[in-house]
């Protein structure tokens, strides 16, 4: 049986993971493969890196990272940010990466979706959205949120948008959901349960983490395959090791790693 | 990417088995790279290569690959590599879409592959709480003993993505389960393979290589 992944989500620019408001005041937290082989010892199952580098005019974003990242860490990574083409996901590739995650450029223009998974099979493609509820009650997506001067509400809803990225060939939909996210009072579990009624490929949770109840609720209530956070994890309020010991204990399936030699725990 | 590396390896590196040996067959796909790192982080650099005389001298033999069955099999051919893989006396580890194509046949295109394991690759079938891509770490199951396998736990986890899988059989070491159990390790003479990606899957596929690297 597949164990629920633990995805500590990293923000990236020019190199460097750094926290802040997105687009200004952002401190540097410090190396990428640093914080990378720290989550991958507590027993991380994936890392997320969100690129938010603005890409220099007429220029692609320095990805040099990606290839130092490969060669350090033996859990999968998948790089989100500013991947707008096959020749930009063919580079995060084969670079090391695992996976791409699009958002924006695919609502731009979905036959991206299709257009990767042809290049690379739908286990390289997934498709973030971003989603708020509306005033009318119903579930919609958002573009362009790096930005908070460019965020544009869609008419489209998010569950048709999560049905049409798999047809095009999805193979994973990373659910952020907006209205939780950054609160931390949980996960937005009625919606990412119904998410998943219509998600047949791998669905990961995103936006509302606060507490290790959070994950539990979000694995038992929306049957989500993955939860992916930021901030309890970067502040240390939630640490790995410990959340997937108590979901274990919680009956929740998940892989505890194994300890090294010199860990008292 | 360039095409030679030079390893750096650890103090460890003098304990681990020789690098001099081991190739990667170039089949295409986008894990090489990912291989190749965990190699090194072994203390092992294993070139790239697509020569056939390369292939045949090596002391051990990785067939990685990630993407679809069909193009693979046909870069093999227009490589000239179907008899050259197939003709391997050596230890060969297929890593997988490279387990794959060890096998007879693949319904993933439905094309014919190398023939060194008697399976069918099937494709997984979704099913409630059975999501397909299979993606993400799930627990092994041993089936018999083999060196392969020192030092592995019984309920040890790896990290899978396919979406097509080979059926339990004889040569199947280590079955996993996802809605109905697959091969994850398969053994035939000299030839093995492994469904999951040990480049991805923490200690655990670091022994799983290591133990290849020793046999």
């Amino acid at each position: 049986m597949l164990s629920r992944r633990i995805i500590p989500c990293l923000d990236v620019r020019e190199g460097q993971v750094v926290k802040g408001v997105r687009f200004r005041d952002h401190a540097v937290v410090g190396g990428i493969v640093e914080l990378a082989l720290r989550y991958r010892d507590a027993g991380a199952d994936e890392l997320v890196f969100y690129d938010i580098t603005a890409s220099p005019e007429g220029r692609s974003v320095d990805r040099a990272w990606v290839e130092r990242v490969a060669r350090k860490i033996d859990i999968p990574f998948c790089v989100a940010g500013g991947i707008r083409s096959v020749e930009d996901a063919r580079a995060v590739l084969h670079a090391g990466a695992d996976k791409v995650s699009i958002n924006s450029p695919a609502l731009e223009r979905p036959a991206l979706i299709a257009e990767l998974a042809d290049a690379f099979g739908v286990q390289c493609v997934v498709v973030g959205i971003d989603s708020l509820r509306d005033a009318d009650g119903q579930w919609r997506v958002r573009q362009y949120t790096g930005d908070p001067s460019r965020t544009q509400a869609l008419p489209r809803r998010t569950l048709d948008w999560i049905a049409q990225a798999q047809d095009l060939g999805a193979g994973e939909i990373v659910l952020n959901c907006m209205g939780s996210d950054g609160v931390r009072q949980g996960y937005d579990v009625a919606q990412l349960a119904q998410a998943r009624a219509v998600c047949e490929v791998p669905l990961i949770a995103s936006g509302g983490a606060g507490a290790a109840e959070h994950f539990r609720d979000v694995f038992t209530g929306a049957d989500v395959d993955g939860a992916l956070a930021a901030s309890v994890f970067h502040s240390g309020a939630i640490d790995v090791s410990a959340l997937k010991r108590w979901l274990a204990n919680q009956g929740v399936m998940v892989r505890v790693a194994i300890e090294p030699e010199t860990c008292d725990g | 990417m360039s095409a030679v590396v030079t390893s750096t390896p650890d103090a460890r590196a003098g304990t681990e088995p020789s690098s001099a040996s081991v190739v990667l067959v170039d089949a295409g796909g986008t894990n090489i790279g990912s291989v190749r790192y965990a190699l090194q982080r072994l203390g092992v650099d294993a070139p790239l290569t697509s020569d056939p005389a390369a292939i045949r001298a090596a002391g051990k033999v990785i067939l990685p690959g990630v993407g679809a069955a069909g193009p693979a099999m046909a870069r093999l051919q227009a490589l000239g590599l179907i008899d050259v893989l197939r003709s391997l006396t050596q230890p060969v580890l297929g890593v997988c879409l490279g387990m794959q194509l060890l096998c007879a046949r693949s319904e993933e295109g439905d094309v014919d592959c190398l023939g060194l394991i008697p399976a069918t690759v099937r494709r997984l079938q979704p099913a409630s709480g059975v999501r397909v891509p299979h993606m993400g770490w799930n627990r092994l199951r041993t089936c018999s003993e083999h060196p392969l396998l020192d030092g592995i736990d019984a309920d040890a986890q790896v990290y899978f993505v396919h979406s097509y899988a080979v059926p339990p059989g004889d040569y199947t070491l280590v079955s996993a389960r996802h809605g109905v159990p697959f091969s994850a390790v398969v053994a035939r003479g000299n030839f093995f393979g492994m469904q999951f990606h040990p480049e991805r899957s923490s200690t655990v596929g670091a022994r799983l290589l290591r133990n290849f690297l020793a046999l």
